[in-house]
């Protein structure tokens, strides 16, 4: 029953990436700016007014964060679906079809390998567009298989966020996932392996208090929620009144939770700087000057 | 804390609150008068048990969610106070506060020497508010590592009495990082070298439960509930009602019998009839002996071979499940 003694080589596989068409108009979510598709291409989905950072389709992650936008993706275990046969007004499994069917992906995770400034590394993605990115069992096999191979290589993991929470169709099981993945990471740590985690909007509940929250470095990009309970939820129940930029990303870093907050653009040098320096490796690129702002 | 007329009566309990009420009434009555009532009272006493089988027999998970709610039910402290002889409780997180939720201390379970960490919720409304409605916050959490370390340097085990709603969700949780107090709480509990034992009591609410739950053995007494989302919140975030908690409670699968057919818990304990809330120093006992049961089995093993079975436990949770 040992984890290690039954790995599988994983299968390589490439997809094909959604994105959006090139001649749309989309209004940014802080300034009301109207932005057309084809110029937030360009600037990574940043609001060129006003420098609000806009959620990030998965395969556009990727390709950000490895040199040349070049990565092989790796197949993760079927596990049993929808254990608890869960129906609310919809079934859980018709919800997973479609969410396939506009995503692409199996479900809320992505398991990349590729090169980031030279240093073989491993990417589990969490992708938002797939039910809010909430973590079930298919998302814990996820980080939990990428730490595997890490363990295995010896390659350091990078762990992206960008979740609500537990999957709650998934009941007790989505639950677990934050024992699971911590017990994951804790190999890596045991180990000396370096892990990274990069936390996006929005990185809330399940994940936030289980491996989001655990990286040797956390990295937070500008503007991102961050927080145990959701704003909303806080409200509703506590009844108080939410102080100016409570659970962004800088109000995280202020409060010593998250190492260094960096917008999109420095997204990617910033790993580059942290992971060659935590793994004794010269980087093959050059990378910009950090400040934490 | 005994079933007093104060106490809350569950609507499924009506009935048998009104044969107790006559039992009780019958008993007085023959103090005072001093007349024979023995046969009417057993008379009583043999319905009331039927009707206690008939509805515990049965119980919905709403029903259960309610009786893992009860206030008569048994608490942390009342385990600690029954179970635990020369407690010493310990304060403080050694960096921002104590947090009065989180029950921790040392002391002797059986003669051997343990750290007990666990939720109060208060039995009353002077009680609730003292202890934060059993909701703990980053100093709690944090303060459950503190003693996770203690535990694992003078190898002492770890006894956890689960019961809580979940972490408290406040701005100054948050301003605290209540995530990471929780992820750390989790991390701790795998890494100790000592063997950790969980029991859920009454209600093992979401992260703030697992949190002092990524234990060697987790236990569950028969009407507790262990959930990722309460089944009110569940209802108006899945159904955008407030009125489909029972339909919640039913598909989030949170009793401990659906807990120990997916493999999550280890043993059920069972319950007096009626619920713990009825026989609270019974419940508190059994409990013992089943945790002791557990904690002879883990003692001798080697601490290394522990904490990498309890890694490998969580790792391959769920990975096979059993055909419904
Ligand atoms: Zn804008």
């Amino acid at each position: 029953m040992n984890w290690l003694t039954d790995f599988v080589r994983p299968k390589i596989k490439k997809t094909a990436p959604i994105e959006i068409a090139d001649n749309l108009w989309l209004k940014c979510p802080d300034c009301g700016q109207m932005l057309f598709s084809k110029e937030l291409k360009k600037s990574m989905y940043v609001c060129t007014r006003c420098g609000h950072h806009l959620r990030l389709f998965i395969d556009k992650r990727l390709k950000m964060l490895f040199d040349n936008g070049e990565y092989s993706e790796i197949a993760l275990p079927h596990l049993k679906e929808d254990p608890l046969k869960f129906k609310d007004s919809k079934k859980y499994t018709d919800r997973l079809k479609s969410y396939r069917k506009s995503t692409g992906s199996e479900d809320a995770v992505r398991v990349a390998k590729g090169e980031i400034g030279g240093i073989t590394t491993i990417v589990a993605a969490i992708d938002f567009a797939f039910m809010g990115g909430s973590m079930g069992m298919a998302v814990g096999e996820g980080i939990v298989k990428a730490a595997e191979i890490c363990l295995k290589g010896n390659y350091p993991l990078v762990t992206v966020a960008a979740s609500g929470g537990a999957r709650m169709q998934e009941g007790i099981l989505s639950l677990m996932q934050m024992a699971r993945t911590t017990a994951a990471i804790n190999q890596l740590k045991e180990k000396g392996i370096p892990f990274v985690s990069v936390l996006t909007d929005p990185t809330t509940g399940g994940v936030s208090a289980s491996f989001a929250m655990l990286g040797d470095v956390n990295i937070a990009e500008k503007g991102c929620l961050i927080g145990f309970a959701g704003p909303r939820v806080i409200e509703q129940t506590i009844r108080e009144k939410l102080p100016e930029g409570f659970q962004r990303a800088e109000y995280l870093r202020e409060h010593g939770m998250v190492d260094i907050v960096v917008t999109r653009q420095e997204m990617k040098d910033a790993l580059v700087r942290v992971l060659s320096i935590l793994t004794h490796v010269k980087p093959r690129i050059n990378t910009l000057a950090l400040e934490n702002k | 804390m005994s079933s007093n007329n104060n106490s809350l009566v569950l609507d499924f309990e009506k009935t048998i609150v009104e044969v107790e009420a006559k039992i009780e009434g019958l008993k007085k009555l023959a103090e005072e008068e001093d007349v024979d009532i023995s046969g009417e009272v057993s008379r009583l006493q043999e319905k009331l048990q039927k009707q206690l089988r008939l509805a515990y027999a049965n119980l919905s998970p709403w029903q259960k969610a309610q009786v893992a709610r009860h206030p008569d039910r048994p608490q942390c402290l009342d385990y600690i106070h029954a179970l635990i002889e020369d407690f010493v409780p310990l304060a403080g997180d050694r960096a921002f506060a104590d947090d009065p939720t989180m029950i921790a201390g040392i002391g002797r379970f059986k003669g051997i020497s343990v750290v007990v960490l666990g939720q109060e919720k208060g039995h009353d409304l002077e009680s609730r508010i003292k202890y934060n409605f059993g909701m703990a916050k980053p100093e709690g959490y944090r303060k459950a590592q503190r003693m996770m370390s203690l535990a694992d340097k003078f190898n002492l085990p770890v006894l956890c009495f689960v019961d809580t709603d979940g972490a408290y969700p406040g701005v100054d949780a948050e301003a605290r990082g209540q995530a990471e107090a929780i992820a750390s709480s989790i991390e701790k509990c795998l890494k100790i070298k000592t063997p950790i034992i969980s029991t859920i009591i009454g209600m093992g609410g979401s992260g703030g439960a697992i949190a002092i739950a990524a234990a060697d053995r987790i236990l569950m007494l028969e009407n507790s509930i262990y959930s990722v989302i309460s089944p009110e919140a569940c209802s108006s975030i899945l159904w955008r009602s407030t009125d489909k908690v029972k339909e919640a409670a039913e598909a989030l699968r949170l009793t401990a019998q659906d807990l120990k057919h997916f493999g999550v818990i280890d043993e059920i304990i069972p319950e007096p009839l009626g619920g713990a809330h009825r026989d609270p120093q019974g419940t508190i006992e059994k409990v013992g002996d089943v945790i002791f049961k557990h904690l002879k089995e883990l003692l001798p093993v080697n601490t290394e071979e522990l904490k990498k079975s309890r890694t490998a436990k969580f790792l391959e949770m769920g990975r096979h499940l059993p055909e419904n």
